[in-house]
């Protein structure tokens, strides 16, 4: 191994190392971490984040030769993987996160679990001790393969740097296609010290892993049919859509057809909130109009949805008497919670295209009066108080000072039930939250990953005390690249979801949810990193605050927001009860 | 009361008697990391593995996993697509549709003291085993068809006292000539 590091140290002193940035044409003896580098800049990733270590050290040095590959330096392995996250869901490209052995690999394990359950891109590089150390126990060794190996969509450990470029663009590959999800490739640090060859060949042969793309055409023709005689339908789109950028295709079959649709939280933005089709989020937290159309609706279309838990409620009670089709791109999405009439799989952008060829508009006036109706009598509350900021009023003072315009990237809790509530969403990636794994500590870092990815663009973190004190290090991961992420916390000094189910289901038993003797003076931790920091106490001062924040462009800026305490998020569906049993 | 090996060695199939039994034939390339993706996919949702079976496929770098399980249409359905979702996964078949021979592997110890010896191998020979190895006191007895018929067998050892059993678990491949034209 010591060879091997002369000869690095070598080709790169005589100036005989072949650039890094050609095209090449023909194959390149380059080290395992310069194959890495220029693999990765050819697959067109631009910023990576990461953490150094040592057994990833020999990376690094090339990273330190090679600036043209943007590396930002995370306070925290579990910040590196939603930074990575939050990237990936503003921009579409996967995530890249680049951390050592050991527990810098552990570290990333709550990030790549909440980007596996969202469907997210991501390709998690993870250090590992030499192979001829593996299984000994050396120091900072941890099977991170055999740790992750539920969380992610596939793994490579590296046996053979001759393997690693092929292995990265299949990586790359996996990750990016079909159901998105991470991938993670663990690399001995021999593998990265050792020669192997660079051959720019970018085939990939996979003859296991084909997925579907275009939809069974009968099964579409039936679905339409459905459609055009429905009287009572309902279009149900989730994450999907956005994940298959089909926001386009969605709202047009709508606006077409006149359809109303729903979205589940992680759909918001998929079809814009301003359309009159418009219905807003279904589920525990949904609107009482979403919720009620899809118990009486007759044909339910589920587009990039997976009927999740927190969408259906009681199964039984679950749009009982509708015909359902499912236009998925995972089969086993498929019937797993629901059992559906009608599975079409494929990708929604090419499936809906051909359903709305096939399908008739169909008259479903009498429905729209029966939704017009439920929307005057049941809509959303913003309760506003004079001397008190009320949290809903919070969300809809931010809406207006970024007239819709904002990514706005949530936490987990109340805030981000009211955030999808309140806010209007009108594009597709600008809402981005922490949906199927709920990870408090998401927010911050994921929308630092945002901000990164589009510097111009205003990012607004909406958090809460608890999550944004699960990860607050990266305000000097902000501050050091000038990141102006603006973080609205929204400060009640409890853990507010946990407290509102121990209000409503605990006899008001407020066990470990209160935070307020521990809270710290969030401007002066800003201020302390060198982040701006600002605290909002009365309602007439958010607009005023939240205008000079999105004015400072050069660092992070923190405003606590004093909230009242013990307000709740309705309408709820509680656990266990059907969707119509709102409270 | 403690269960005799026989019904501690058939307690899985008793307790589900209700559900019905799959065979699932996956082909796979030959390497730990799919195996663990497919067994962790199994526990880590949920569902049952009565027997698992990995071994070289005919093509090389494939490995054959042969699993029997049990569950209702959805869950064997659920099961079949989740094994395609594991990227190393070549083929799902769930032979239970088709018609397919399957066959289990067991060995059998047994304490045999010479007045017992002809005894055992008249049950050796209904059962068409075979008896692999002796000893003064002890015979080992190979038995080859179906999980039923390895159970009986072993059911009518034993009298004779069962030493140590080891058995396969299923493999299987589907007919290809059922007779009909």
């Amino acid at each position: 191994m010591n060879n091997e590091a002369t000869q690095f140290k070598d080709r790169n002193l005589n100036g005989s190392k072949p650039s890094l940035v050609s095209q090449p044409t023909q194959a390149q003896e380059l080290t395992g971490a310069e194959i890495l580098v220029e693999t990765l800049l050819d697959l067109g990733v631009d910023t990576i984040f990461g953490y150094p270590g040592g057994a990833v050290l020999p990376i690094y040095d090339t990273l330190y030769k090679n600036p043209k590959l943007r590396h930002i330096l995370i306070r925290h392995e579990q910040a590196g993987t939603h930074a990575a996250d939050g990237y990936a869901r503003a921009t579409g490209k996967p995530g890249v996160v680049l951390v050592t052995s050991g527990p810098g690999g552990t570290n990333t394990v709550t990030g790549i679990a909440t980007a596996a359950i969202d469907s997210i891109p991501m390709v998690v590089f993870t250090g590992q001790v030499a192979t001829s150390l593996i299984g000994n126990d050396a120091f900072q060794e941890a099977d991170i393969v055999g740790i992750t190996r539920p969380i992610t969509k596939h793994s490579y450990l590296v046996k053979d740097a001759n393997q690693l470029e092929h292995i990265i663009r299949e990586a790359f590959h996996i990750a990016t296609s079909g159901k998105p999800g991470p991938v993670l490739i663990d690399l001995p640090k021999n593998m990265v010290m050792s020669k192997g060859f660079y051959t720019g060949e970018k085939d990939i042969n996979l003859p296991s892993y084909r997925p579907v793309t275009r939809g069974h055409y009968s099964q579409i023709v039936k679905a339409a049919e459905l459609l055009s005689n429905a009287k009572r339908p309902l279009i149900y789109a989730g994450g999907g859509v956005i994940r298959g950028e089909a926001w386009k295709e969605l709202t047009e079959f709508a606006e077409r057809t006149n359809i109303p649709v729903t979205t589940t939280l992680m759909g918001l933005g998929a079809f814009p909130e301003g359309k009159p089709q418009a219905l807003g989020m279904l589920g525990m937290h949904g609107t009482w109009y979403a919720n009620m159309a899809i118990t009486d609706c007759d044909v339910l279309l589920a587009v990039g949805a997976r009927f999740d838990d927190r969408v259906t409620g009681r199964l039984d009670g679950f749009s009982p008497n509708s015909w359902k089709i499912h236009i998925d791109i995972d089969p086993s999405c498929i019937s797993k919670n629901v059992a559906v009439e009608i599975p079409i799989v494929g990708h929604v952008k090419n499936v809906l295209p051909e359903l709305d060829k096939h399908t008739k508009k169909p008259e479903i006036d009498e429905w729209w009066n029966t939704i017009h109706q439920w929307k005057k009598d049941h809509p959303l509350s913003t309760p506003k108080m004079k001397d008190r900021i009320m949290p809903q009023h919070m969300i809809e003072v931010i809406s207006e000072v970024t007239k819709g315009e904002a990514i706005v990237v949530t936490d987990v809790g109340q805030h981000q039930m009211w955030a999808a509530q309140l806010y209007q969403y009108n594009h597709p990636r600008s809402f981005i939250t922490s949906g199927g794994l709920g990870t408090m500590g998401f927010g911050f870092p994921a929308a630092m990953g945002a901000a990164v990815a589009y510097p111009e663009r205003p990012v607004v973190c909406i958090t809460g005390d608890g999550g944004f004190q699960m990860t607050p290090m990266e305000l000097s991961t902000c501050v050091e690249n000038k990141i102006p992420v603006k973080i609205a916390i929204m400060n009640n000094g409890y853990l507010g979801m946990v407290r509102q189910w121990q209000e409503l289901f605990f006899g008001k038993r407020y066990a470990h949810s209160d935070l307020r003797r521990g809270n710290p003076d969030f401007v002066k931790l800003a201020e302390s990193y060198g982040a701006a920091g600002f605290r909002v106490t009365k309602p007439e001062e958010m607009k005023s605050v939240l205008e000079k924040a999105m004015q400072i462009n050069d660092r992070p800026v923190v405003m606590d927001f004093q909230v009242v305490e013990e307000a709740n998020c309705y309408p709820m569906v509680p656990a266990g009860a059907a969707l119509n049993e709102m409270v | 009361m403690t269960p005799t090996k026989v019904e501690f060695l058939n307690g899985a199939e008793k307790k589900n008697a209700q559900l019905p039994k799959h065979t699932i034939s996956v082909l796979v390339s030959h390497n730990l990391n799919a195996l663990s993706r497919i067994i962790g996919m199994f526990s880590g949702r949920g569902f049952d593995i009565d027997s698992i079976s990995f071994g070289q496929a005919q093509e090389p770098g494939l490995a054959r996993i042969t699993i029997t399980t049990q569950g209702d249409e959805q869950i064997v359905e659920q099961i079949t697509k989740q094994l395609h979702n594991v990227i190393d996964v070549i083929k799902v078949k769930d032979l239970t549709y088709v018609s397919f021979i399957s066959r289990e592997l067991a060995l059998v110890k047994v304490s045999a003291p010479p007045a017992k010896r002809s005894e055992i191998m008249q049950i050796v020979n209904v059962f068409r085993a075979k008896i692999i190895d002796i000893s003064p006191d002890k015979l080992t007895i190979e038995v080859s068809g179906s999980g039923d018929k390895i159970s009986a067998a072993i059911g009518m050892l034993q009298q004779f006292g069962l030493v140590e059993v080891a058995r396969t678990g299923s493999v299987a491949l589907k007919r290809e000539f059922t007779g009909d034209t």
